[in-house]
């Protein structure tokens, strides 16, 4: 061996051959350690859907679900807050809900099946901060001329009674519709909107 | 057959058997000479030299507590918050462990940032010193990772929604954002899958990093020789007998003194801290937090801690509005370069880039920007040992023009830092606004005032 001349192509290509397969082999093995970090089964199961009763809300008020970890807020409007609605389609960033933030059936002027009941992912859209409900009109510190809505704490964000946001504010977009479906008059399941059963 | 050609050592009395024996199977003699008695660091050391080692200190402490605080932590969404209320009340001294915990997360801080700010000073992080400087960089992201994964144990409103906000930026980025999110979750909201990895990055991932990083940090330091407030190479000057430079003096016994003081000061700071305001009106510990976690309802206000406010208040700078200004400053920037760069292809790329750069800006959402700003603000700082072009080091052979951008930085960093803990106002988003501009002004146009200042001579030995 000592007196043969090395083969410098040959020890090259060697190393690199090495090297490429000893890669190949530690990538696979990253593998599994990086796809265990995803949604485990348990964690995907847990998204059934939720039933409400919806008998008990008052014209005006608001309640909260979890659906998926999530606040889902069911708010029954009164006449007036449908018209804060209509009035508010200069103030807002997606008047039409033309970015697919709803379900088909829910991009309408009041984003709902039914006008009188808003349901909607009480998550902002900048962040993921939960707003708050602000439906008495009036002077407010972040609006002068605040006719009711929902006002993200964290950064700042408007939305209106539609869920619609404000324009020139942090969130992008208004906020999610779930999917859902009236089981009866006073029924609700959020989560589930297929047709039948 | 090394064994036996290593001299005996001579010097440590009773213990020079012990230690012969070890030195001849173990580089111990030459280590401790390397990195300690044969070190040789300027004389001129002061008082903003303390901070590197006092952040491995508290390095140290955090380490410390940190593992008997896990001899009492659940990191169960169900019994996190009720384990560190045990561990408040219960444990015997699990008050003392964990708010020596919480007050050297931000201890670690203040001493980490004054350690970067005598880098800034002194142009420590000069050639050759880059490699320094970028280590110390990506432990200081390491760190910021390491607090944040930390901050959402207690499972407190803060952690919830802190952590919520957190991994939704992610969720900002294009294409793969919230595939990454949810992979960083685990679940499609923040919950025990969560908390179980953040704990297992806190406890040991993030550390082991930082372990290996504060090695290389040192390793590098030691290889090239510490900077000082003159900004003068002591090397270049050695004596001729003993080969070590003349203004050099052996770290050990020297700084290692110098350092114990040091030490005694910040305990003593540290300990009043501890003893008597640990939450630090809510900006150590924040008064939310000792609330349980809510998925269901996010706290009337929500910031931060106070060592990443800066950066949250350039996140909630970048509205609609704010891109035009930024667009400006891009343009401007721009066109400074073609007007004063003489090289071709970077005045192309400078116009290509400026171009795809601007039209990213309006059609790309601006939460995406926000995301982006904030990123930028934190990574910036690696290009600082290319950006300055001064011919000396230190600012005290710098001229007016670098002092000033320097004092106009600093105030900037701390009204951002302000403006980061309180809630959102018009006045407070356009002051935000138009300091998150000045903030990357001072990188940007650092090569050109940077270059144009009237500098000093440097002297050739050290002063004082």
């Amino acid at each position: 061996m000592a007196d043969k001349e090395m083969d410098q192509g040959k020890r090259r290509f060697l190393v690199a051959a090495t090297s490429v397969a000893g890669g190949v082999a530690a990538g696979a093995v990253a593998v599994p350690l990086v796809t265990s970090m995803l949604p485990s089964e348990r964690a995907k199961a847990a998204g059934a859907p939720v039933e409400v009763d919806i008998s008990k809300l008052a014209p005006g008020e608001q309640m909260t679900v979890e659906w998926r970890g999530k606040p889902v807020w069911i708010v029954r409007r009164t006449q007036e807050m449908l018209e804060t609605v209509k009035n508010a389609d200069d103030k807002v960033a997606d008047p039409g809900s033309k970015k697919p933030m709803q379900p088909a059936y829910a991009k309408n002027e009041f984003r709902s099946l039914k006008p009188d009941y808003l349901v909607v992912v009480g998550i902002c859209t900048h962040l993921g901060c939960s707003p708050v409900g602000k439906f008495k009109a009036g002077p407010e510190a972040f609006d002068a001329n605040w006719q009711g809505g929902f006002y993200c704490p964290c950064h700042g964000s408007l939305f209106d009674l539609a869920g619609r946001v404000f324009k020139n504010k942090p969130a992008p977009d208004n906020l999610v519709i779930p999917p859902y479906k009236y089981l009866s008059d006073t029924r609700l399941l959020i989560g589930d909107d297929s047709k039948g059963a | 057959m090394a064994a036996t050609q290593k001299q005996p050592v001579t010097s440590a009395g009773p213990f020079n058997g012990v230690l012969t024996w070890v030195d001849q199977r173990f580089p111990l003699i030459q280590l401790w000479k390397d990195h300690l008695s044969e070190y040789y660091a300027p004389k001129n050391f002061n008082f903003w030299y303390y901070f590197g080692g006092l952040a491995m200190v508290v390095m140290v402490l955090q380490i410390v507590t940190g593992i008997f605080l896990t001899m009492h932590y659940k990191p169960d969404a169900a019994s996190a918050f009720a384990s560190v209320e045990y561990i408040m009340r219960d444990v015997s001294g699990g008050w003392l462990i964990r708010y020596m915990h919480s007050t050297g997360a931000s201890a670690f801080f203040v001493v980490v940032y004054l350690h970067m700010y005598r880098a800034l000073m002194y142009g420590s992080y000069r050639q050759p010193r880059e490699l320094i400087w970028i280590f110390g960089m990506v432990i200081y992201l390491c760190l910021m990772a390491e607090a944040f994964f930390g901050y959402l144990l207690p499972w407190g409103q803060m952690s919830f929604w802190g952590a919520q906000v957190i991994i939704n930026l992610f969720d900002a980025l294009p294409l793969i954002g919230p595939d990454l999110s949810l992979w960083i979750r685990g679940d499609y909201v923040v919950s025990d899958a969560t908390l179980n990895r953040f704990f297992a990055f806190h406890v040991i991932a993030i550390p082991l990093v930082l372990l290996g990083l504060v090695a290389a940090h040192i390793m590098a330091l030691h290889e090239v020789g510490s900077n000082n407030p003159d900004g003068v190479e002591i090397k270049a000057l050695k004596d001729p007998q003993t080969g070590h430079p003349v203004d050099g003096i052996p770290f050990h016994p020297y700084y290692t003194v110098k350092d114990t003081l040091g030490v005694v000061v910040f305990a003593i700071v540290f300990s009043t801290i501890l003893f008597f305001m640990p939450e630090f009106g809510g900006y150590f510990l924040e008064y939310n937090n000792f609330i349980p976690a809510d998925p269901l309802k996010t706290p009337s206000h929500i910031a931060p801690v106070w060592y990443f406010t800066p950066y949250y208040s350039i996140l909630r700078a970048a509205t609609e509005d704010f891109m035009w200004a930024l667009a400006a400053g891009v343009v401007a920037f721009v066109a400074l370069i073609i007007l004063t760069v003489k090289n071709k292809t970077l005045k192309m790329g400078a116009v290509a880039g400026g171009a795809v750069v601007l039209v990213a800006f309006f059609t790309i959402e601006a939460k995406v920007w926000g995301v982006v700003l904030m990123g930028a603000a934190t990574l910036i700082f690696f290009l600082l040992p290319w950006l300055d072009q001064s011919p000396v080091k230190s600012i005290r052979y710098k001229g007016g023009l670098f002092k000033s951008a320097l004092a106009i930085f600093t105030i900037d960093f701390i009204v951002l830092g302000y403006f980061g803990t309180q809630p959102v106002t018009t006045a407070g988003t356009l002051i935000s606004q138009i300091f998150t501009l000045i903030y990357f002004a001072f990188f940007a146009l650092m090569p050109w005032y940077s270059k144009m200042d009237k500098t000093r001579p440097v002297p050739q030995r050290v002063t004082q």
